[in-house]
């Protein structure tokens, strides 16, 4: 099914007779959820755009493309630097800013800004029983009842079909520059990464990648150069500055996960504590691309590896399965948690026909 | 302001509730002689007032999941109090409710600079959490203006914001994890210090939940290195639009500035009068603010004030040193004092599109003058979010009426040309009955439905956030 219209999408959703596969682009689609596919395409455009408030709203099916040059018209961006998954997970297809919420993909710019969560400043969505809901709004301050908008970022579809979406986005800067550090082992090179993401410098990017560690800053040309500087000083090892296009090209290859696309074997993505990514990596013995100083990493392993990485991550953040056949594709969580969780789906989508048995 | 009748059966066990919390708690963690309990009869609401059934003080998450367990069982309403400084009334009580005071509850449980957060009992003030870290060069970005008073615990319960979220964010967007006690005591841990949230994000609709869910009683907080400096322009204007053109025309330029605040001629006079801080007589004033090293605050200001000059200010005030520069911030931080000088204010709180500013300031100066009530209008102009203050005599019977009348109205202005209720304060009791303005009943509905999964006998604050009529049902049990 692809409605055209938010009320058509409710009626579809009220009058299904089995489980539903909602999907945007099903471009970073996760878990084993099965049904009639529901397409979210045809609820496309964007409804409002105020560059001088920093405000778009927009239909959730609208292909992120679309939306990416509509803000480039203004030299304006998502500043949470969404990743694009396909090449990793070999997908065709094309993104859609709603399932970029559902997903809240987001890529090395979390460090600074935040996640898609943290830009999201409103939802439109369907919930499991055909009912349209609105949450938030297109103001960046608003505490006005429930942050609905939270819980429905990261929700992959469990809770509501997203037919409407608010961010608040970001200006591009004028300039970019990227400290580049080889010659340090991966224990030193992310030690460098947090080190700098402890300083004053406004780092916007912390990555390593193929033996080298990459640090960024992005604004007003001045202010890049005078932070880079102070950087440089700071990192042991050999430097060099990339700037611009080049510097953007190795951020790109970080956020879409590059240096593993393609290759055999299952892809992890792990939630960490900084401190603790060089030893989790050392103990698995795998390749890996980390980012968000460490707390990101991009875990490379043969298939039936499932259980050593949950034991390396037990206390020290979660894992999930990208990449890989079988197995459940998303952490464990608490009883505690597991209970509030099905007790939400249960009122959200009672007959639980939205994206059923994806996130477990 | 209506509040639900009181319980008189919880009343009338008043004697055994009590004695069950006393056998759970120490000795000097329970109040119910009533001399005591007015110290817990209102918040920074200070209009609406009622002492509870009793309070408790407990000091650690173990002794708050017995408390909650005891009323759970009792079927006592619990209200959280962190500092008392709502100005919602989000800690205001009922007869037969328990006040669940975390002020005890303040000490730091980790810090851990290499991986930037701050463990931290609920109870710790905002500004503390700060002290905590700053020597190290660290320090917590939300910042509200009550900060030096105000709990965490009620940071998380309202979202709170302040005048740097422009860059920083509010608490949500600062805030890692917390361990939540539940209204029938099970304790739960929710994200963690990485800050990615494994499944659903519970988190991030535990904070704003105006302590409708569970008790936070510790939380994960992001701290983050201090930056090298920051410094204040002022800049003057004879017309609102004007100004709002500036802001929006800083913003369009992708400068980030942490803070623009925008006071008007009411409240500028009054500021003046009571501050003497020399502001220049205009219709409206930015005061705008930048962080960096001392060659990248030149060059920001430099841009800033080459698109401020573009707007004809009437004037364009740069701080030389430190002195000036508090002088341009002391009127701004004087201005509740200074209108506070001249009569009792209700200070509002809704949100509205930047765009809109020229508008919604013409229409609340109509309104001033149908309801009789002068306002003076501080706001944080980068991000929309308002504060007006209504300036009302409490002595002058009808008056506080006309003043919430007043309020109303403007609040549904926000809401009408799109904007919200509230931006930073919360909804509590204050705007409770407009929610209905902003939300259908299918939107209030679904967010009653989370706290039905949180507490479902609905005895965590419950006659807050929703209209009293909406959530009637549920809180009949």
């Amino acid at each position: 099914m692809r409605p055209s219209s938010e009320a058509e999408l409710a009626e579809a959703v009220a009058g299904a007779k089995g489980p539903l596969l909602v999907r945007g682009g099903g471009t970073r689609t996760l878990g084993h959820a099965v049904g009639e596919v529901l397409e979210t395409g045809g609820l496309s455009g964007v409804q409002l755009y105020e560059p001088g408030a920093l405000t778009l709203v927009v239909q959730a099916g609208t292909p992120l493309a679309e939306v990416q040059a509509v803000l480039a018209g203004e030299r304006q961006r998502l500043a949470f630097e969404v990743p694009d998954l396909r090449g990793l997970l070999g997908r065709e297809g094309v993104s859609t800013i709603g399932g970029v919420l559902a997903a809240n993909a987001s890529g090395p710019r979390r460090v600074q800004v935040g996640a898609a969560r943290d830009a999201a400043l409103g939802v439109r969505y369907v919930d499991g029983t055909g009912t349209v809901v609105k949450n938030g709004g297109r103001v960046m301050k608003n505490v006005t009842g429930y942050d609905l908008v939270k819980l429905m970022a990261g929700s992959r579809g469990t809770l509501g079909v997203l037919t409407e979406v608010s961010f608040k986005v970001q200006a591009v800067p004028e300039a970019e520059a990227t400290l580049v550090v080889e010659g340090l082992g991966d224990a030193a090179g992310l030690a460098a990464l947090r080190s700098a993401l402890g300083s004053p410098f406004d780092v916007s990017g912390a990555a390593r990648n193929a033996g080298r560690s990459l640090i960024r800053v992005e604004g007003m040309a001045g202010s890049v150069a005078y932070r880079i500087g102070q950087l440089r000083d700071r990192a042991g090892g050999d430097v060099t500055v990339v700037n611009g296009e080049a510097s953007a090209a190795l951020w790109r290859a970080v956020r879409d996960v590059v240096p593993l696309q393609g290759k055999p074997g299952e892809v992890w993505r792990i939630a960490t504590l900084p401190t603790a990514a060089a030893g989790i990596v050392a103990g698995l013995e795998a390749q890996a691309l980390w980012d968000w100083g460490g707390g990101l990493i991009w875990l490379l392993l043969d298939p039936g590896r499932g259980a050593e990485v949950a034991a390396a991550v037990a206390g020290k953040g979660h894992a999930t399965l990208v990449k890989g056949q079988g197995g459940p594709v998303f952490p464990p969580e608490s009883p505690e948690v597991t209970a509030l969780v099905a007790g939400l789906k249960a009122k959200f989508d009672p007959r639980g026909i939205l994206n059923r048995g994806m996130m477990g | 302001m209506d509040m639900p009748a009181p319980d008189l059966g919880v009343i009338s066990r008043k004697g055994r509730i009590v004695a069950r919390l006393r056998a759970v708690l120490p000795a000097d963690a329970v109040i119910d002689a009533p001399e005591e309990l007015r110290a817990y009869e209102c918040d920074a609401l200070t209009a609406y007032r009622c002492p509870p059934l009793a309070a408790v003080l407990p000091r650690s998450t173990e002794e708050v999941s017995r408390v909650l367990r005891v009323c759970w069982e009792e079927g006592v309403p619990v209200v959280p109090r962190g500092s008392g400084t709502s100005l919602a009334g989000g800690a205001m009580p009922t007869a037969d409710s328990v006040i669940l005071g975390v002020a005890r509850m303040n000490a730091v449980i980790e810090t851990d600079y290499d991986n930037r957060f701050i463990r931290v009992q609920s109870g710790r003030t905002n500004l503390s959490v700060s002290g905590a870290v700053e020597a190290d060069g660290f320090f917590y970005a939300p910042d509200p203006s009550s900060q030096l008073a105000c709990a965490i615990a009620g940071n998380i319960a309202m979202n709170s914001g302040g005048a740097h979220c422009l860059k920083y964010g509010v608490t949500t967007n600062n805030l890692l994890g917390v361990t939540l006690v539940k209204m029938d005591g099970t304790v739960v841990t929710l994200g963690g210090p990485w800050g990615e949230p494994s499944g659903l994000d519970l988190l991030g609709v535990v904070c704003g939940s105006e302590g409708q869910l569970g008790v936070v009683t510790e939380a994960w907080l992001r701290i983050l290195p201090k930056p090298e400096g920051a410094r204040p322009v002022l800049v003057g204007f004879n017309s609102n639009e004007v100004a709002g053109a500036c802001v929006s025309n800083i913003i369009k330029a992708g400068i980030l500035p942490v803070a623009i605040e925008f006071m008007d001629r009411p409240c500028i006079r009054a500021t003046e009068a009571f501050a003497k801080a020399g502001y220049p007589d205009c219709e409206a004033l930015l005061i705008i603010e930048v962080e960096g090293s001392e060659a990248e605050i030149a060059e920001q200001l430099a841009r800033i004030k080459q698109i401020a000059l573009a707007h004809d200010p009437v004037e364009f005030r740069e701080a030389a040193d430190e002195d000036q520069a508090k002088r341009i911030w002391l009127g701004r931080k004087s201005a509740f004092g200074a209108m506070g000088q001249i009569n009792d204010y209700m200070c509002l709180d809704g949100t509205i599109p930047v765009s809109s500013l020229p508008h919604v300031l013409k229409r609340i100066g109509e309104m001033s003058v149908e309801f009789g009530l002068d306002v003076g209008n501080v706001f944080h102009a980068g991000d929309g979010n308002m504060h007006p203050l209504i300036l009302f005599n409490a002595n002058t019977p009808g008056d506080l009426e006309k003043c919430e009348a007043f309020g109303a109205e403007i609040l549904k202005l926000c809401v009408e040309v799109g904007g919200c209720l509230t931006g930073e304060h919360g909804v509590g009791i204050e705007k409770r009955d407009l929610m209905s303005v902003q939300f259908a009943p299918a939107d209030m509905e679904a967010q009653m439905r989370v706290k039905d999964v949180f507490d479902p006998k609905w005895l965590l604050n419950p006659a807050k956030v929703f209209p009293l009529g909406a959530s009637a049902r549920r809180r009949a049990g």
